[in-house]
């Protein structure tokens, strides 16, 4: 394959004007990626401030309740910051530094990469700039707060429909226009190489914890592996050291909204076609002409209309399924979890407890599925209050 | 000679550009003929697209705007062959890859081509991605136009040696939009440019006043102007054709 290719997927589409520093980072990333100082201190970063490894936890109700597989929750909520984004921001910000950088932008759906990138950008003392929907500022006011405790400026984004990809989009032209002194923290698989092999490279830490953990726990392999997918940093994380593992069942849980037949969704693999978009060939949900589609999921951190190239691929190979979970599914699975096992899961990863809901009774006892709960639902409290009709306030 | 090469000939090039549908169709064609008899040599059309990651406010409102109007790639089509049976202006799409994609690259191109497009521009296609587009250009006679970048640097030879109709050399960092000053060396960039091939130079990004036109003209061979009239596109509306063309004779003038 082609560098910076997955399949047909992948590549470098971007302006004339990033292609330098694209390079640049490809380099850095190429001698940082094996350099063991490097590795050492990201070793560090990970364990004794973002608190890793995370818990592999076999949920026992859960698994009485459904009747079928052995349920075990990768508890990536209990990351400092409350979700997997810190995994990839410690690394590629550590990259920042060793590159001589001051400053770091990123985008932000639900917030928590923009949290995750605050909070790695005040420990390691660098400027911070992050964009966010002006729709997502709303519905996640407190991480918008967090943010600007944390020292960084929050620009809310109000072009097109404002919410992820338009904060994408908005975090590329910022980028254009100051290179120098800045890198962008992309936070998922996705955008122009090398961003999807960075990120899946940091995030890869959930899998091999997670084959660790359940080699010490069960003696083998798990039998699924399920992940909610936006962008699909957390899902490609959790798959990465299975994907040879053949046996392995890879699940990728995409946000339905209210529905794939409906227009409003954010399922990319299950509605859209082909394309080139924010840097890279992928699926993304389009119309005839190419114009990219207003997604919609109650999720914020899954309301994208793309899906990171290397899933892309896995899709194409068969390696890994995608399904697609509706608002409803997953607003159930939130308070589903929160009642059956103390947990209060994010809405994103919701969406993979919903589809665990229905896959867990058709598995055998003797098998086992791990859920990548990728993050905490602190934020999510006051709209599933909203989406059930109930107002409070945070 | 090709109608590009021909626009480059024995004169500096104004080259404007419009976002196709702003604020319709029949206003895109009429400023078209306005911006030939102001002395345009050459015009960019843009294909709206809903997320120019390239473009700054101006332009990216102008999109949405046609958008919302209802304009399509099919209509855009039909109004280059209106335009085509009364004029002969050098005419180029600028767009993003992903308008190009949708419709099969080949099928895009040959329908441009037929349509009576002289080239592309596709601001999110650099030098690694451009030959999947390139080769179908080719082969029905449309340049795919290359940019260059302040940051460009050792890339120029490179993106030179293979350009063809002309160089869109962008002038300052960041995205389109008008700007106070700018401080790039843009005749370095052209020099580099000419120094690996004989190709014209036009100039774009952030100039809107003829102070800027003449000095960034005076070491190129042509200088682009977008948001600055895109921006009387949307303040004037349909109404915006007279002050559009009395905009251009002015910048033509200042680089003439």
């Amino acid at each position: 394959m082609k560098k910076g290719r997955y399949g047909i997927h992948g590549g470098q589409y971007i302006p004339e004007t990033l292609m330098n520093a694209v390079t640049e980072l490809e380099e850095a990333y190429e001698f940082y990626k094996n350099d063991p100082q490097f590795n050492a201190e990201l070793t560090e970063l990970l364990n004794e401030y973002a608190g890793r490894p995370s818990r592999l936890y076999f949920a026992r109700r859960m698994t009485e309740d459904l009747g079928g597989a052995k349920v075990y929750l990768k508890r990536e909520d209990l990351n400092h910051t409350g979700a997997h984004k810190i995994n990839n921001v410690l690394g590629q910000i550590l990259l920042a530094k060793k590159m001589g950088k001051t400053r770091v932008i990123a985008e932000t759906g639900a917030g928590q990469h923009g949290v995750a990138t605050a909070t790695a950008a005040a420990l390691m003392g660098m400027e911070c700039e992050v964009f966010m929907g002006e729709e997502d500022t709303k519905r996640q006011a407190l991480n918008v707060y967090r943010m600007r405790l944390l020292g960084a400026k929050v620009h809310a984004v109000t072009s097109g429909t404002a919410t992820l990809k338009d904060a994408v989009s908005e975090t590329m032209r910022e980028w254009t226009r100051r290179i120098d002194d800045t890198h962008y923290v992309l936070g998922s698989c996705m955008g122009p190489h090398p961003f999807p092999e960075i990120v899946r490279d940091f995030q890869s830490v959930i899998s091999r914890e997670i084959k660790e953990q359940l080699m010490e726990k069960e003696g083998g392999l798990p039998d699924a592996v399920l992940a909610c997918v936006g962008g699909g940093s957390n899902a490609i994380g959790a798959f990465y050291h299975f994907i040879e593992d053949e046996s392995v069942r890879l699940i990728g849980c995409e946000a339905a909204g209210r529905g794939v037949d409906t227009a409003e969704t954010a399922a990319t693999i299950a509605t859209g076609k082909l394309g080139i978009f924010h840097g890279m060939k992928s699926y993304f949900c389009q119309d005839e002409y190419g114009q990219i589609a207003p997604v919609y999921s109650i999720s914020a951190g899954l309301d994208y209309p793309g899906v990171g190239p290397e899933h892309a691929y896995l899709y194409d190979k068969g390696r890994a399924e995608y399904v697609a979970v509706t608002d409803d599914e997953a607003v159930d699975a939130f308070e589903y979890l929160s009642r059956t096992e103390g947990i209060i899961s994010a809405i994103e990863s919701a969406h993979a407890v919903a589809y665990a809901r229905k896959l867990a009774p058709e598995m055998g006892k003797d098998q086992i599925m791990v859920i990548n709960i990728s993050g905490r639902g602190d934020k999510d409290c006051a709209a599933i209050a909203r989406y059930r009709g109930e107002d409070i306030y945070e | 000679m090709s109608r590009i090469q021909k626009a480059f000939q024995d004169k500096k090039a104004f080259i404007p550009f419009i976002t196709c549908g702003d604020p319709d169709l029949e206003t895109t064609e009429k400023l078209v003929y306005a911006m030939e008899k102001a002395g345009a040599s050459l015009i960019e059309l843009g294909i709206p697209f809903s997320d120019p990651t390239a473009e700054g406010p101006v332009i990216q409102e102008a999109s949405l705007r046609a958008l919302s109007g209802g304009v399509t790639t099919d209509k855009i089509f039909d109004m280059v062959k209106r335009i085509r049976q009364k004029s002969q202006i050098p005419l180029v799409f600028m767009t993003y890859a992903n308008v190009v994609f949708s419709r099969g690259i080949g099928h895009f191109a040959r329908q441009a081509a037929e349509a009576g497009i002289d080239g592309l521009i596709l601001p999110d296609v650099p030098f690694e991605e451009k030959e999947e587009f390139d080769g179908p250009c080719r082969e029905y006679g449309l340049d795919f136009i290359s940019l260059i970048a302040p940051t460009s640097h050792e890339r120029i030879r490179m993106i030179a040696e293979k350009a063809s109709g002309f160089v869109y050399c962008v002038s300052s960092l960041g995205v389109t939009g008008t700007r106070s000053s700018i401080t790039t060396d843009t005749g370095a960039m052209v020099r580099l440019v000419k120094e690996t091939k004989e190709i014209p130079c036009a100039v774009g990004f952030g100039i809107s006043t003829p102070e800027q036109a003449s000095k960034i003209g005076a070491t190129a061979d042509g200088v682009i102007v977008g948001s600055a009239i895109v921006k009387l596109c949307g303040q004037y509306g349909r109404e915006c054709v007279p002050y559009v063309a009395e905009y251009v004779k002015k910048m033509v003038s200042a680089i003439s």
